[in-house]
């Protein structure tokens, strides 16, 4: 069963009765991440399709509210209208994981979903400065506000990013936004190696030429394509795209790729599409210190990769593996990742792998002890998404 | 009488501690813990002093292993701690009381680690916030947070408080910049949150560790993100007739798509004060000023400042002068990270941080300037204007214990109007002691009540830093304390 409440009050009161009866219940937005996470056992599911509309939007103060509930594409469009932008340029997830529905900003938010500007913009966490969230005391909590900077009590709002609604269902979030770039071109560098793209990545990303994107299409048998993204003024990004060629030079073969394009190239790289196209794949999600990706990848190549995807200068991969993979691959996977210092995520596999094969990286101990005491301040019943990111939580 | 109460001292740990003493020097170096009334008295404030006490006793441990150690001993006795990078704190982040232990990180100032091509730095927690920066430099890198006090605070400080600095407009504060915390808990467990990754898996404990003013953990190593420098920096000033002209502009340069790395505002006092002291160039005859800055290349920043020019026209500057060359440059922003310090050769001074929309400045500026005259008191006042985070500084003479008092409650309306017109009661500075009181203003008893929850997840005895951020009587029972 699918509950919608309309307003705030009927929310508390849900989860209230909820909790009051022990009986869990599954959190949804738009449903186009419900694929993402460990199997949510409730008969109940609260989704947040009534609870829309921009609630502020004040484009010379960079800040845009709404009801969790609202279409990402409203808040966009709106923002659009006036030249503006989600700074942190979220992932749409319906490609990797062959969803429908649309995304909401809620959803956005409680799964911390960001994309290639991540690196230069930072998260869609860095971007939320404020929250309503009813927990799972069928309270709801305010934390942050509509101003940029705010040091006011411990930081929820962002505490609550990235917690696929085991703790609380966003009500109403707010975001940071910025200006959208007048123009952008693309840079693609023809690279021998994913070692060669790693290092042409870094220079890029340690140059004064504020990169915003920077990613890798590796090729089977062929070089891999290096993609760097400058945005910003026309004349600011032309100059730039010449001291970025001059400095990479001798890394490859360069060709720039100007708007249109560009922005097609950057679309299909915050959506995956070489990881989506890889049909009936499992996928996983590898976040790593740069210079550990090639070696990463290297220790991932026995279990024959159908496609790779670098982004974030290396810091972010996507690895498609064959669906046939034993235990999803998930003993090398997680093995090769730890030991880079990094961790992996098992972004699509059948609900029968993700009841057996930990979805996002089991924290070490003492983090999941914090991890369950968080889980019993705000949700003492432990009715919310149970089970979603890690077993009783 | 002061109106910032303060919760008595437990009897029982003052009797005890000469006990403590000896139980933390079995655990540290003996020169690590400071027992002498003259070594205490040193870390009796930080730079709220308008109050002061002088701590039960203070270690400074040279490593995570020391500070997992002490805090271990400390939770098995139930003696509360306060930590102290700097004690630069405006809000009494930092202020300790009578039976507590002050744990400072001033002696674990190393730089760990850099590492330019994965862009990130590894340092002790009492490195201060300039010295990653100094690190760095040499290639080009810096480490964007800069707060005024940058000279001398502490990373731990600025996790601790989430601080921010000028440029925060473009490069965010603390929580954008920091990969990963090394953190001690009360019972003296060391965890590491974050990594070197841009995210970390599980729940988001870095955000919630930064900001939560020492009263979480103690962070002892921090993983922090290093930038690139932009090729060029290009300071402006603009004088202004009026509040109003220079809020104007500031909304409409925004709104123009551009995002200067600073835009600071100072008014005429401000400006005077600052000027007489740093000798910046700054003008004299104006109501208002903004220093803009933006960055990069030469041809960049010259078509910047054209554009910028162009939409100030409508608000009529009356001065407009750029910055000549890195002298010029070094001495606009000499001018306005020394303005609190050359403030305080004229008067003392409370320092406010509240944020407002930025729509509503030439407002809020009236309020403040009404509510300061109702106090028989005067303001200067000195903004992060790109960002609406206000720093009126309401002076008054400490020697006129009256005064003092008076200052105290024209800043607490101060915030109170910031809270009202939408924004919040301290951006980049804490809660600390100082705004304790007015949470209840900008928060629920349900709000607060959550985040003591988490506060008690993670001290359940309330001995990290308790006097602050809370309501006295707010407080989970076993903790109500009265207050003196």
């Amino acid at each position: 069963m699918i509950v919608t409440p309309g307003d705030e009050a009927e929310l508390e009161a849900l989860v209230a009765d909820a909790a009051s009866g022990g009986k869990p219940l599954a959190v949804a937005g738009g449903g186009t991440r419900a694929g993402l996470g460990r199997p949510v056992d409730a008969e109940t599911t609260v989704a947040t399709s009534a609870l829309t509309g921009v609630t502020l939007y004040e484009p010379a103060e960079l800040v845009v509210s709404a009801r969790s509930g609202t279409p990402l594409s409203e808040v966009t469009a709106q923002l659009a209208e006036n030249g503006q932008m989600l700074p942190f340029e979220p992932m749409d997830h319906r490609g990797v994981l062959g969803s429908d529905g649309a995304p909401t900003i809620g959803g956005v938010a409680a799964a911390n979903v960001s994309g290639p500007r991540r690196i230069e913009a930072g998260a869609a966490r860095d971007a939320l400065i404020g929250a309503r969230v009813v927990t799972g005391r069928g309270e709801t909590v305010k934390s942050g506000g509509r101003v940029m900077k705010n040091v006011t009590g411990y930081d929820l709002a962002r505490f609550l990013a990235g917690s696929w609604g085991t703790l609380g269902v966003l009500s109403e979030v707010t975001f940071r936004v910025s200006p959208a770039a007048e123009t952008e071109q693309t840079l693609v560098v023809a690279v021998p190696s994913i070692d060669s793209a790693v290092q042409a990545m870094s220079a890029a990303l340690g140059s004064p030429y504020a990169v915003s994107g920077a990613a890798c299409r590796p090729q089977e048998g062929g070089p891999s394509h290096v993609l760097l993204r400058l945005e910003g003024f026309e004349a600011s990004v032309a100059q730039r795209v010449d001291r970025l060629t001059a400095l990479l030079r001798r890394a490859g073969n360069i060709d720039a790729v100007s708007a249109d394009a560009s922005r097609d190239i950057w679309r299909d790289v915050r959506d995956a599409a070489v990881i989506r196209d890889a049909a009936d794949a499992l996928v996983w999600r590898l976040s790593l210190k740069p210079t550990a990706a090639p070696g990463v990848i290297a220790a991932l190549a026995p279990l024959a990769p159908k496609a790779l995807l670098l982004d974030w200068g290396g810091g972010l991969v996507w690895v498609a593996l064959p669906s046939d993979t034993a235990g999803a691959g998930a003993d090398k996977v997680r093995a090769a990742t730890r030991q880079a210092g990094g961790h992996a995520t098992l972004v699509r596999a059948p609900e029968d792998i993700r009841r057996t094969v930990d979805v996002f990286e089991p924290p070490v101990p003492a983090v999941m002890a914090l991890t369950r005491s968080m889980k019993s301040t705000f949700d003492p019943a432990g009715i919310l998404n149970p089970g979603r990111m890690y077993a009783g939580v | 009488m002061t109106a910032i109460a303060f919760p008595e001292p437990d009897a029982r740990t003052l009797a005890r501690r000469d006990e403590i003493v000896a139980g933390l020097r079995r655990l540290v170096a003996p020169e690590a813990v400071i027992d002498a009334e003259d070594g205490r008295r040193g870390y009796e404030t930080d730079a709220l002093t308008a109050y002061r006490a002088i701590p039960l006793a203070v270690v400074l441990p040279a490593t995570t292993a020391e500070v997992a150690s002490v805090l271990a001993y400390l939770n098995d006795e139930g003696v509360k701690v306060v930590a102290r990078g700097a004690g630069t704190s405006l809000a009494g982040g930092a202020l300790p009381s009578a039976d507590c232990v002050v744990v400072g990180l001033a002696r674990m100032n190393r730089i760990l680690d850099v590492d330019y091509v994965n862009r990130t730095a590894r340092v002790e927690a009492g490195v201060t916030n300039v010295n990653i920066t100094n690190a760095v430099s040499g290639r080009g890198f810096f480490y964007a947070p800069d707060p005024s006090s940058q000279l001398a605070c502490t990373i731990a400080g600025n996790v601790a408080m989430n601080s921010g600095g000028a440029h925060c407009l473009k490069y965010g504060v603390t929580t954008n910049n920091i990969l990963g915390l090394t953190v001690v808990l009360i019972d003296g467990t060391v965890v590491e949150f974050g990594g070197e990754a841009l995210d970390a898996p599980g729940y988001d404990f870095l955000a919630l560790l930064v900001g939560s003013e020492g009263q979480l953990g103690i962070v002892t190593e921090a993983t922090v993100r290093i930038l690139r420098s932009a090729e060029n920096a290009q300071p402006m000033l603009m004088g202004f007739d009026s509040a109003e002209a220079a809020g104007g502009c500031v909304a409409a340069i925004i709104a123009s798509g551009i995002i200067p790395v600073a835009i600071e505002y100072m008014d005429k006092p401000a400006i005077e004060v600052c000027e007489a002291f740093a000798k910046a160039g700054y003008p004299l005859d104006v109501e208002a000023m903004l220093i803009i800055e933006v960055e990069g290349s030469r041809e960049e920043t010259d078509s910047l400042i054209a554009r910028i020019s162009e939409i100030a026209a409508p608000f009529a500057p009356t001065v407009t002068k750029l910055s000549q060359s890195e002298a010029e440059s070094a001495a606009i922003w000499r001018g306005r990270k020394s303005a609190f310090g050359a403030m305080g050769r004229i008067a003392d001074y409370m320092v406010m941080d509240g944020v407002i929309p930025t729509g509503r400045l030439p407002e809020v500026l009236k309020r403040i300037a009404e509510i300061t005259a109702q106090y028989g008191l005067r303001a200067a006042n000195i903004f992060h204007a790109g960002d609406g985070n206000l720093h009126p500084l309401v002076l008054y003479d400490m020697n006129d214990p009256d005064q003092l008092e008076r200052a105290e409650l024209a800043g607490a309306d101060i915030l109170k109007v910031c809270v009202e017109v939408g924004g919040c009661l301290t951006g980049e500075h804490g809660v600390g002691v100082e705004k304790r009181e007015l949470m209840g203003y900008q928060f629920s008893k349900i709000d607060l009540d959550q985040q003591m929850r988490v506060k008690t997840a993670f001290d359940p005895a309330w001995l990290l830093n308790p006097a602050k951020v809370f309501p006295l009587d707010a407080r989970p029972v076993p903790n109500r304390a009265a207050a003196a």
